[in-house]
């Protein structure tokens, strides 16, 4: 009985998935919105302005904080509502690289010219 | 205890790894890539101090500026949100990881892609400091070695 209460607390203690599972799926959410925000850059002058808070740097700076802040929005959010549950991490796994696969693509110059 | 060892040294590794990384694109973007794309003043020649004309002011090595810092710009912001993701992930978890074989695998995949992003980036770093500012030139060639 008292190895059964034992292993019981033991199982209880141990963390859900869903914080992993924010991490992971935000990582995939930065990463694509990395490349939109590259992609969108690169297309629109009046963005390409917008985003140039550093003017040395360019529209890079402008590019990359707001995927920074965009990702990081993402992960407070999913966080908060996972952090207590079992998600599909499968699921999540798959969506995280698909997006990062298709970041890298996108942000490929000759791919991120034909978008 | 041994594996309680190897638990907290892979949040310490991964920790310092997302620590570098965020130093890295941080001064790359806001310190390095600034004198990379200076403009050159009018009439300038001798474009060496400024290497992305210089790459450009040559078809030949167009394509180390369109292609390269074009790419390499974007991609190494990838490793520092991977690399992030799998210390913040380390950290949450410790030794608990090892109920989590799921999450393992999504750690080693992170890990995996930022180590990705970097390589394509210190491919092109390397190559473009070949091209640009240390040799210059209008032609790309490859040194045999000594």
């Amino acid at each position: 009985m008292g190895l059964q209460k034992s292993i019981l607390a033991q199982e209880l203690q141990i963390r859900s998935n869903g914080s992993a599972a924010a991490a992971v799926l935000a990582c995939g959410i930065g990463s694509i919105l990395l490349a939109i925000f590259t992609v969108a850059a690169d297309k629109s002058a009046a963005l390409k302005g917008l985003l140039t808070i550093y003017k040395p740097a360019g529209p890079l700076s402008g590019v990359t904080t707001a995927a920074i802040l965009g990702w990081l929005v993402v992960w407070v959010l999913l966080e908060v509502s996972w952090r207590r549950k079992e998600v599909s991490l499968t699921r999540v796994d798959v969506i995280a690289f698909v997006l990062l696969a298709l970041s890298l693509l996108a942000t490929f110059p000759p791919i991120g010219d034909l978008l | 205890m041994e594996r309680q060892g190897n638990s907290l040294f892979l949040r310490i590794y991964l920790a310092a790894m997302a620590a570098l990384a965020w130093l890295t694109v941080l001064s790359g973007t806001y310190v390095i890539y600034p004198w990379y794309r200076a403009a050159a003043p009018a009439g300038t020649t001798k474009l060496s101090a400024f290497p992305r004309a210089l790459l450009l002011a040559s078809p030949a090595t167009r394509v180390w500026h369109s292609l390269g810092m074009e790419w390499k710009e974007h991609v190494a912001w990838l490793a520092p949100i991977a690399i992030t993701m799998a210390a913040v992930i380390a950290l949450q978890y410790g030794s608990q990881l090892r109920h989590h074989p799921r999450i393992r695998t999504a750690l080693s995949g992170s890990v995996l892609s930022s180590l990705l992003a970097a390589g394509i980036v210190g491919f092109f770093g390397a190559m473009l400091d070949k091209n640009a500012p240390v040799e210059g030139g209008s032609t790309i060639h490859l040194d045999g070695g000594e």
